[in-house]
């Protein structure tokens, strides 16, 4: 049987690859796995802190040097080799199979700790249908004379987020006990990952329709009901004034790098693994473009709604905390009901200091201070968990709400953990010796089973601890290790002008000028000036976080406290456990081939190309 | 209502007004005639109020936030709890349905596996009958994968094709 170049679409079928229903199917993967639970805690509040709308600027120069170039190259990558991340790097070059091998670590340790955020968001949503939440009373203390101390002296969120969700202990080393709620929740997780990834992306194409377009639906109503809110508008104007002095601060542009990398989930080797399946002619440029501007489209989209509800929640605070001083003031001064209102709040407050300033004094009374309230910029869970349930409180029909807002943070993170998955999934399959001895939903069952057994860690008392640790180390200094590898692999080992080829043969045009000047120059530039400045910044101080200590003087204020050297230790090789196997394979295919010095089948095959691979049936041996 | 509370026969006599405010606010004093004029305990007052806020707030027509004891904080209620956990119905109802999810997709994996193995089964015959008589030399690669052990099975499977269906 010849392999015709004139009938590719046969192809895939022969080839016995699996192969997307329809190219919508796999843009939305694509988008799916980009767009998570970054979009809607972590730009908003990097929008905040860096100055609004001034922010934008630096994001989308580094959409267009680094985001979309490195996107563009790992789909033409996927799509022209059709495996996953061990093979495609395999074949490029034998000693290039590190990048392949590290990008699956990394993937597999990001799925671990992704899940049991999940379980988090799973234990709220199934919270969410008590009359009233949980997390808007405090419990009482024992003699049942007053609320509990810890809930009292923080507030009613708090306390549910830290006690009765994570039953958090005050230090690292602390591991607790298993928290068995969260064990059902992250079991349930599990659960669903694999019933959605049972058979690859058969399934996930089927449920990816679901998980990528609902979070749109849900950030629309809240868009829409959030502009309704009092202080919504204070919210957003907060947010996208441009203060453009910010961009004098380089700290400014190097997270705007890391956001847009991070955020379009380079690196795994999912979206190698997703554009795998794709059929060889495919216009994986076009594709490239369509998901990184979406992406960032999603994230300003998902901005608007959370300032609105944070607009919300600081207004009402400030009314909140001028209440409480009016009450105190009527009550010491004898006045009236409703003889200080808000608004006259400030000519009171001046007419009293004035004319009694020792009994102004004893009252201790807060200053309330709107710009405070505005000020108090979260990011991460406690965006999600703390301060957005404290807005749903707040609102009318708040279960509803509360409901609606889990279920859409949900399926943000479970889009993202189908590409997780997939990054882990499809090179194990592509390893002829597993592929044929167990069927597919097998390998998938063993690997969530694995994945859970391991995950149980994070349910511990100290698992939210840990999963910091996973996120700043594991998930972020080997991805930018990997990127590098992977855009200068392609364009000094490959050859660019191979790849140009390649890409011509798929898409039908030669890539442009601006493709070969950023995958020749400019994108490995910049991945190298963001890992230095990266780097640098995490050895200018000693690794700390943030506890959360019940006992601690400054309660509620989180105690800050340093690694001690064992965490330290597991934190640099989380770092460099997926960083080595680059030079580790590149090392034994050398000694390898020193060893067999005649041995032709070591040279980098001059004679591989993407029309080769797609009439390729045999995978090449080792 | 102060003499209900404390079960004594006592008298309310004299309203003095002192001390007037914008606010409508009072002092008591609770005098027991009984015992020729003296105040009874603060300790025993408070602890007659705490015993019947809810009758005298109901007769002001007022609640615990707006009639307020200074120096008495009122016994809270504790917040209404189910005897099973709401979110542990809802849970099991999630749960339920994930498990049922997944025992339906390994089944439907399994039948179609049986069925892929019978349909290529049939396809490879069907090409084999189409090629040449001498089969031997045409099998595809995949048709000998699959059908290891049945190499000559052409005759036998003109009934396969036929029950098959």
């Amino acid at each position: 049987m010849s392999k015709d170049l004139s009938v590719p679409p046969e192809i895939p079928k022969e080839d016995g690859r699996p192969k997307w229903d329809n190219k919508f199917q796999y843009i939305l993967s694509c988008i799916g796995f980009a767009v998570g639970l970054g979009n809607v805690w972590r730009f908003p509040y990097l929008c905040q802190i860096h100055g609004g709308g001034a922010f934008l600027i630096p994001y989308f120069i580094a959409l267009l040097f680094e985001g979309i170039p490195l996107l563009h190259l790992e789909l033409a990558l996927g799509q022209c080799l059709r495996k996953g991340s061990i093979g495609a790097w395999n074949t490029i070059s034998p000693y290039l199979g590190g990048v392949g091998v590290g990008s699956w670590m990394v993937s597999v340790l990001v799925s671990l700790y992704y899940n049991t955020v999940l379980t988090w968001v799973m234990w709220y949503f199934i919270n969410s249908f008590q009359e009233p939440l949980p997390w808007s009373v405090c419990p009482l203390n024992e003699n049942r004379t007053g609320l509990n101390e810890e809930c009292y002296e923080s507030t009613a969120v708090n306390y549910f987020w830290y006690r009765k969700t994570l039953n958090i202990t005050p230090d690292v080393t602390e591991s607790g006990t298993l928290q068995w709620w969260l064990i059902l929740c992250l079991a349930t997780c599990w659960a669903i990952v694999y019933l959605c990834t049972i058979r690859g992306i058969e399934t996930t194409g089927k449920a990816i329709y679901v998980t990528a377009i609902f979070p749109y639906l849900v950030l629309t109503v809240f868009l829409i009901h959030g502009l309704t809110l009092p202080g919504a508008t204070d919210g957003l104007a907060y947010l996208f004034t441009p203060n453009l002095n910010t961009l004098k601060n380089p700290r400014v542009w190097l997270d705007a790098a890391t956001q847009i990398f991070f955020s379009l989930s380079l690196a795994f080797g999912g979206l190698i693994a997703f554009s795998s399946y794709n059929p060889p002619k495919n216009d994986c440029e076009k594709d490239a473009v369509t998901v990184a501007v979406v992406n960032s489209m999603t994230s300003l989209y998902a901005s608007i709604p959370v300032f609105s509800v944070l607009g919300f929640k600081a207004t009402t605070g400030y009314w909140d905390c001028l209440d409480r001083n009016i009450i105190s003031i009527i009550n010491e001064f004898d006045l009236p009901e409703e003889s200080i209102m808000r608004q006259n709040y400030t000519a009171w407050i001046n007419f009293l200091n004035s004319s009694y300033p020792e009994k102004i004094a004893g009252l201790k009374l807060k200053s309330c201070d709107f710009q405070e309230f505005l000020d108090q910029s979260v990011s991460g869970t406690g965006l999600a968990f703390i301060t957005f349930t404290q807005a749903i409180i707040l609102m009318p029909g708040s279960q509803a709400w509360a409901i609606l807002f889990f279920i859409m943070l949900f399926s943000l993170g479970l889009s993202s953990m189908f590409g997780n998955i997939e990054g882990v999934f499809t090179p194990l399959l592509e390893l002829q010796s597993i592929s044929k001895s167990i069927p597919k939903e097998l390998l998938s069952g063993i690997i969530c089973l694995i994945c859970f057994l391991i995950a149980l860690c994070f349910t511990l008392g100290s698992g939210s601890y840990w999963i910091d640790i996973f996120d700043s180390y594991a998930g972020s200094l080997p991805l930018l290790v990997i990127a590098f590898f992977e855009v200068i692999g392609v364009a000094y080992v490959y050859k660019i002008k191979r790849f140009s080829k390649d890409v011509k043969w798929m898409t039908g045009r030669k890539p442009n000028l601006y493709w070969q000047i950023t995958w020749r120059f400019i994108s490995p530039l910049l991945l190298l000036i963001v890992f230095v400045a990266f780097v640098t910044l995490q050895i200018q101080k000693p690794p700390s976080y943030t506890a959360w200590n019940p006992k601690y003087e400054g309660f509620p204020m989180k105690e800050e406290k340093v690694y001690p050297p064992w965490v330290l230790a597991i934190c640099v090789l989380l770092v460099v456990l997926p960083c080595v196997f680059v030079p580790l394979v590149a090392l034994f295919h050398l000694i390898k081939r020193m060893r067999r010095s005649k041995d032709p089948s070591l040279v980098p095959p001059e004679v591989f190309s993407c029309q080769g691979a797609s009439s390729n049936f045999s995978h090449p041996k080792e | 209502f102060i003499a209900f509370s404390t079960n004594k026969g006592i008298l309310i006599s004299n309203v003095l007004l002192c001390n007037v405010t914008d606010r409508v606010s009072f002092w008591f004093v609770v005098t027991d005639s009984s015992k020729n004029v003296t105040t009874i305990p603060g300790s025993e007052v408070e602890a007659a109020i705490r015993l019947n806020r809810n009758r005298i707030n109901s007769a002001f027509l007022l609640s615990d936030k707006t009639l307020q004891f200074l120096k008495i904080t009122s016994t809270l209620s504790p917040p209404v709890e189910p005897s099973t956990p709401v979110w542990l119905i809802v849970f099991g109802v999630v749960l339920c349905l994930i498990v049922a999810g997944i025992v339906f997709l390994v089944v439907a994996g399994i039948q179609q596996r049986k069925k892929n193995k019978e349909s290529t089964e049939r396809e490879n015959l069907e090409e084999k009958g189409e090629v040449t008589v001498t089969v031997e030399n045409g099998i595809p690669c995949e048709a000998l994968d699959l059908k290891a052990g049945h190499i000559n099975g052409v005759f036998a499977a003109d009934d396969e094709r036929f029950t098959s269906l």
